[in-house]
């Protein structure tokens, strides 16, 4: 084998690492989809967030419009400051409801964002007012429990 | 009694302590005259072509039988929670994370560094290492360099193909076999796996596994007795220590790489 056959063999070697290289950033990771750079920045406040994590995704009507960039607590309200962004081709209304759900029964969190009446349309660095909590399982199951023992003791009597 | 064991235990530490400093002095000697391959570039190529090209098959391969295998096994555990069309980012995280550089590591060790061991420990019995030092040819630069690099150049662009493979052996399995939905096997693996925390921690890990592999090899073959069993014993001493190595780092890695990760 001479030299140029060496060269050759390595340089589709060097090619073919490059093509996986290039298939795990485009096909296997999330290089090409959004990835939360681009887009203006929203901020949304919730009294609770849950098992929100940043980059999670924000979807308006099960439609991915943007992440999740950075989640802090307030200390002086002590309420979650999330701030996200949102590709800049969706546009939402000044009363925009920002809530957070989760996909499917154990899935992971998401930010939805539901689309109010205002004719006037939130800018960069705009802050969503209206905004519902996460769903505590906890929480509720503790509220039911507590209902519950209300309605027996008031049963009783 | 006491004595000698107590003897022996110094014995062994000093002798271990030994080595390891040579090793050490020889690491910096070969990494001290790397920069050699950039300027004679075809001796890297050609070396590249041992290691790397050649060994282009088996890490394709078990590539592929080990995304098929993680696709059944995957399979079998998801479906009873009911999220099978969670295979994708399962099979994807688990070998660009982990197996795709460990194992490919441990196939190279075997594939391409012990015959490299070889290589140069019967180089050094035949004297041809000697020999170039008399005509004042450094064995280090022309010989140990070049085969060090190509460990470190190869073995990243090897552990993505076999990362590739297996994720193409998972979608045969996964989408042509069982029948998961297509879109949700590549979206729910999008989804999952970013490309700075993930794929290029793993091209991390490669690239130090083939700094370790590779120097393994070329200091257990340039300090090989110069015997017939002297080679053999390097040989199975580089394939056992950089497979030993590799795990151990790849734990070292992995805990300060995804340890701030939820």
């Amino acid at each position: 084998m001479n030299r140029s056959k060496f060269d050759l063999a390595v340089g589709v070697f060097v090619a073919l690492g490059m093509l996986a290289l290039g298939f795990m950033a485009l096909r296997v990771g999330n290089l090409a989809s959004f990835d939360g750079s681009e887009g203006y920045r929203l901020e949304a406040r919730f009294d609770n967030i849950g098992g929100l994590k940043s980059r999670a995704p924000v979807k308006s009507a099960g439609v991915v419009v943007g992440r999740v960039e950075s989640i802090k607590l307030d200390n002086t309200t002590y309420e979650a400051v999330v701030s996200l962004r949102v590709k800049p081709e969706y546009r939402f209304s000044n009363d925009t409801i920002a809530s957070i759900l989760t996909s499917g029964l154990l899935g992971e969190q998401y930010l939805s964002l539901d689309v109010g009446g205002d004719p006037s349309y939130l800018s960069d660095g705009a802050r969503i007012v209206k905004t519902q909590s996460a769903f505590v399982l906890e929480k509720l199951i503790g509220q039911f429990l507590f209902n519950k023992a209300a309605e027996s003791s008031g049963t009783s009597k | 009694m006491l004595l000698i064991g107590l003897e022996a235990l110094g014995a062994s530490i000093t002798r271990t302590l030994d080595r390891l400093g040579l090793a050490a002095r020889f690491s910096w000697g070969v990494v001290s005259v790397a920069g050699i391959c950039l300027v004679r570039f075809s001796l890297l190529v050609r070396e590249m072509y041992f290691s790397g090209v050649k060994s282009l098959a088996i890490i394709s391969v078990s590539g592929l039988f080990v995304g098929m295998v993680l696709a059944v096994q995957g399979y079998e555990v998801l479906q009873r929670f009911g999220s099978a069309e969670s295979l994708g980012s399962l099979v994807a995280l688990s070998l660009v994370r982990e197996l795709g550089p460990v194992v490919s590591a441990l196939l190279f060790a075997g594939r391409a560094s012990s015959a490299v061991t070889a290589e140069i420990g019967l180089m050094r019995a035949t004297e041809q290492l000697a020999a170039m030092d008399m005509m004042a040819v450094n064995p280090l630069a022309r010989i140990v360099a070049p085969r060090f690099m190509a460990a470190v150049v190869s073995l990243p662009l090897l552990a993505v193909i076999f990362s590739s493979a297996g994720v193409l052996g998972a979608y045969l399995v996964g989408v042509q076999l069982i029948g998961i939905d297509d879109g949700a096997f590549w979206s729910q693996m999008q989804a999952s796996v970013d490309f700075r925390v993930d794929v290029l921690n793993g091209l991390i890990k490669s690239v130090v596994f083939g700094v370790a592999v590779g120097l393994i090899s070329v200091f257990e073959g340039y300090h090989a007795a110069p015997t017939a069993e002297g080679v053999s014993s390097a040989t199975t001493r580089t394939v056992v220590t950089s497979s030993l190595s590799v795990l151990v780092l790849d734990f070292v890695l992995t805990v300060s790489m995804f340890r701030g990760l939820s």
